[in-house]
């Protein structure tokens, strides 16, 4: 078997154990390589558990900027023990296994069409470092430093790295650079010369940054003007909420320009006692005029739709981040899906419906969070950020945050107490505008005018409490217009015309968005062609319709079994559902390029051959 | 009878308080609560101790669960913003409502199956966080509005009106209160307004998580004998152990006191309330002790009302958590925005 010869472009896969330090090596690695101007992308695959278990770092490297994961593995760092056979029988023919061959392992544990390098990692640290701790640490940092000479990586680069993150701490610094050239001087004396895959100095990365959805979506709800946050720890949500209070602690604290209250705090982060408490919480905060959000999961949307049925009906500002993960019930906790599609657009028993933001990544879950607080106000609803455990835990490379500094927050519909005192009219529930959004005050604006009760109860337009129907109907109503009244405020559906007129097109959302752009243009090299159409939110623009209309087959590319957004079409514009193909992807891995392309290319070629009346050729996994 | 609309129109002679409003600018609409119902005593003594004490009507935010008890907001205050929110969960709300704007008076109202049945674990937590409110449960140890069925605080063995004896073990809030840290902890009767009063007022302006428990009979479901939530059994085993005045520290204290052992709790901003001694030895400084007496008496079949705790300098969940005095929901995109620039080096940090 030939030997796998790339040049940016290929896949390493780190196999190591849960809790063994591994983490920031690896890293270390991925952002070596940024550094040397070639984009990567890197993803966590980690099990639900703190220490012991099997944990992966998969890094793509790829100066095309093909940002998702491509599938496939030419170098597998094989580090576990546990995970042996599986991480060896996952490498491409002709790649590469590293490994610690301190202990000597049987031949029948390796495979002849790939190329085996082995380095005594184990006995050099044994050797190296009296302390165990050391020992299991700096044999990270060394197996980076054999790599970094096998793959061409520039170790000033690595040792860059050292210095800004270990700065005033020399003692740690130096440290961490004898290990990385032990580990270089080790593969440069011991190892094979003639390695296949290289990292060459490119210009590719631009301005782009390197960031975790989750920091980003915390971000964003520091400059959209967040002052609550409650929330209940979940994977994969909680490294927002704590994103969200070191950047509190950061940005928030007064500087000293109120001497009576030196390092006051311009925040509340409250962690409650479960989803129903944080959602609660938000609700009491928005209600009295204060930008809240909470971050959640899927179990924790569960719980909280009777809230959520609350906001909607009595009309509060409620923004909930949603990093999806695995389901149903405790599902897959540490691994990704976009499957609270429906879950989110109807949460709640009764009629209801609710705006839902799809970010593609973390620039835009910062966009999107900072938008959803202003649109909560603006339209008084529940608003919802739907990102995934591919965006909100792993670093992505994506376009660099941007603020306009005149931007003012849009705190919607306020009477003031000027206005009340003017006499201007308030009825809580009434459509003045024609939008269907009523006017709302805050508790405490006015002594004798513009008060009201809110209730989860259905009222009449003056808020009062009522049960007869015409009232209600108003109500409803009016709310569905309210609902309209957001499609154009929402961020609008992202098109992209295909090179020659196609009778096809493809509909996907959120972290589908680099592995569709790779899978379209491996299919235009095919000679396929397709039009594509980004969501970014629900309810959805008519463009959505007019797209559909505008092809014979229109495929719907998500991450869940039943073809969630698909049925959310289906639902709001009554289209023929054998007019949208689903293409789903569901076992807990991030989406790739080859099985969109592969599911696409063979649906097109069938149509070709049989003719093929019934849309509901669900995709089996790759 | 809520056909009823009540006249706009106040008699001219109406008393008006130190913030200019008569007693009706702090009524509500006509309750619609069941004829000799407790629950509409204690939305008068609410009424009673809010102009009292001079309180703008507008500066209160009321907030209830679902129930009978919950109704009660609409029928006092009727110039606050009110609240009604889903069973068992108002504490959460009034948490987040009193982040947003630190500088109003949050009264939660609710009823012993909205906070010990459903809602017992917000109630829990609200109280532990020390939420600065005014949190009274409505006790009358049944479901009203569903019909009759046991709550969680019915005691062991009294008896449904349908005749069905209560094989559970009853919930005590106050003991529950006391127990996870609340700053002062009553018990009062919606029978007994000149001490309920007082109780509301002292409530109002401590600082911290103020939870009184007032039972509250029932007079459809949970009034005839056999019961223990009856006007007649809690008048006969109504164990005070104390009474109290309170005392803005406004006013110059000039009220001559008859003999007997005084107390004078000095609260945050110079309010005092006034301790009778009722029981020998009783100090409602004492949390364990509290708990102790609170159990003895109870064994005994007692039920023990007055002030049973107070922390006079308690803090809140805003100390807590050292926001700026300026209420949240106040700040501008100034206050809380870091801008352009900043970002600019947060990029620059993560290439």
């Amino acid at each position: 078997m030939k030997p796998i010869e790339a040049v940016n472009d290929f896949v390493v896969k780190f196999a190591n154990v849960n809790g063994s330090g591994s983490a920031s090596a690896n890293e270390l690695f991925a952002k070596s390589i940024l550094r040397m101007g070639v984009p990567v992308s890197p993803r966590n695959i980690f099990p639900s558990n703190i220490q012991g278990l099997p944990t992966w770092y998969e890094v793509r490297v790829t100066e095309r900027g093909w940002l998702g994961r491509r599938g496939g593995i030419d170098l597998m760092v094989a580090m576990n023990p546990q995970t042996w056979d599986a991480d060896v029988k996952e490498i491409e023919p002709g790649g590469y296994l590293f490994y610690d061959n301190t202990r000597p392992l049987p031949a029948s544990k390796f495979r002849d069409d790939i190329n085996v390098i082995g380095m005594p990692l184990t006995a050099i640290c044994n050797r190296t470092y009296a302390d165990a701790r050391q020992r299991q640490l700096f044999k990270n940092i060394m197996y980076i430093g054999a790599l970094s000479l096998l793959l061409g990586i520039d170790p000033a680069e690595i040792e860059k790295l050292f210095g800004e993150q270990y700065k005033g701490k020399e003692k740690l610094l130096d440290s961490n650079v004898k290990a990385l050239h032990l580990g270089r001087d080790y593969a440069q004396e011991h190892l094979p010369g003639d390695f296949g895959l290289h990292v060459k100095r490119a210009n590719a990365v631009g301005d782009r940054i390197f960031v975790e959805g989750n920091a980003a979506a915390a971000l964003g709800c520091i400059y959209g003007g967040a002052t609550v946050c409650a929330w209940y720890p979940i994977t994969p949500s909680s490294s927002l909420a704590e994103a969200f209070q070191k950047y509190c602690m950061k940005y928030r604290v007064d500087a000293g320009t109120n001497p009576d209250e030196p390092g006051a705090n311009k925040f509340a982060v409250v962690q409650a006692e479960d989803e129903i408490a944080s959602i609660g919480m938000v609700v009491g905060a928005g209600w009295n005029g204060a930008r809240a959000f909470t971050t959640t999961s899927g179990p924790g949307i569960s719980l909280m739709n009777e809230f959520i049925g609350l906001a909607y009906f009595a009309e509060i500002p409620v923004t909930i981040i949603d990093v999806q993960r695995g389901g149903p019930s405790t599902g897959m906790p540490t691994r990704t899906q976009q499957s609270d599609v429906l879950a989110c657009a109807y949460a709640s028993h009764g009629d209801t419906k609710h705006v839902l933001l799809f970010p593609e990544d973390p620039h835009e879950c910062f966009e999107f969070s900072a938008q959803a607080l202003d649109l909560a106000d603006r339209l008084q609803t529940p608003i919802f950020v739907l990102t995934d455990l591919d965006i909100g835990m792993n670093q992505r490379l994506c376009a660099p945050f941007a603020w306009d500094d005149a931007r003012e927050l849009d705190r919607g519909k306020v009477m003031t107490a000027e206005e009340l005192e003017a006499g201007k009219e308030f009825g809580r529930y009434k459509d003045v505008d024609g939008d269907g959004i009523p006017w709302r005050t805050y508790p405490a604006t006015h002594p004798k005018r513009g008060s009201f009760f809110t209730r989860g109860t259905s009222k009449n337009p003056e808020a009062r409490y009522s049960e007869r129907g015409d009232d209600y109907i108003y109500n409803m109503q009016r709310l569905l217009k309210k609902f309209d009244t957001a499609k154009a405020l929402v961020p609008q559906p992202v098109p992209r015309e295909a090179a020659h007129k196609t009778r096809h097109g493809a509909i996907y959302f959120g972290s589908t968005s680099p592995a569709m752009s790779e899978a379209i243009a491996a299919l235009e090299a095919d000679g396929l062609h397709l039009d594509t159409l980004r969501l970014r939110a629900f309810p959805f623009p008519d463009m959505v319709a007019d797209f559909i209309a505008a092809h014979d087959k229109v495929f719907v590319v998500e991450q869940n079994r039943d073809a969630q957004l698909r049925s959310l079409i289906v639902n709001e514009f009554g289209i023929d559902p054998a007019k949208l193909v689903p293409v789903l992807h569901y076992d807990g891995t991030p989406i790739t390029a080859r099985f969109i392309a592969r599911s696409i290319s063979e649906e097109i070629q069938a149509r070709n051959v049989v003719r093929i009346d019934s849309g509901k050729t669900a995709r089996g996994q790759s | 009878m809520t056909y009823i609309v009540k006249p706009k129109l106040h008699h001219p002679s109406l008393a008006c308080n130190a913030a200019g409003f008569t007693r009706r600018n702090y009524e509500g609409a006509v309750s619609t609560l069941c004829a000799g119902c407790g629950h509409d005593s204690i939305s008068a003594a609410i009424i009673q101790a809010c102009w009292e004490l001079d309180i703008e009507p507008h500066r209160v935010a009321k907030l209830s669960g679902i129930g009978c008890s919950s109704k009660t907001p609409t029928y006092f205050l009727g110039q606050s913003h009110g609240f009604n929110t889903v069973h068992g969960r108002m504490p959460s709300v009034l948490t987040g409502a009193n982040l947003a704007n630190k500088e109003l008076l949050y009264l939660g109202v609710s009823g012993d199956g909205d906070s010990a049945s459903i809602g017992i674990g917000q109630f829990v937590h609200a109280i532990r966080r020390g939420v600065n409110m005014v949190y009274i449960v409505e006790n009358n140890g049944v479901y009203g509005l569903t019909k009759g069925q046991f709550s969680a605080t019915a005691d062991l063995g009294s008896k449904s009106k349908k005749g069905v004896t209560n094989t559970d073990n009853p919930l005590d809030m106050v003991g529950l209160a006391l127990q996870l840290g609340a700053t002062f902890v009553a018990r009062g009767f919606s029978g007994d307004k000149p001490q309920l009063v007082p109780l509301i007022k002292a409530a109002i302006k401590h600082k911290g998580a103020a939870f009184l428990d007032v039972i509250s009979p029932c007079v459809a479901f949970n009034n005839h004998p056999g019961s223990t939530k009856s006007y007649d059994y809690v008048r006969e085993h109504n164990e005070a152990a104390n009474r109290l005045d309170f005392i803005d520290g406004r006013e110059e204290i000039t009220i001559d006191y008859a003999a007997g052992e005084l107390i004078d709790v000095t609260q945050h901003d110079g309010n005092v309330i006034r301790l009778r001694k009722l029981a020998a030895n009783y100090s409602p400084h004492d949390r364990v002790a509290a708990m102790t007496y609170l159990h003895e008496r109870q064994a005994k079949g007692e039920v023990v009302t007055g002030l049973l705790y107070v922390d006079a300098d308690a803090d809140d969940l805003h100390g807590h958590f050292n926001t700026t005095s300026t209420p949240l929901n106040r700040l501008t995109a100034k206050d809380l925005n870091p801008g352009a620039a900043a970002l600019a080096k947060i990029n620059a940090a993560l290439r």
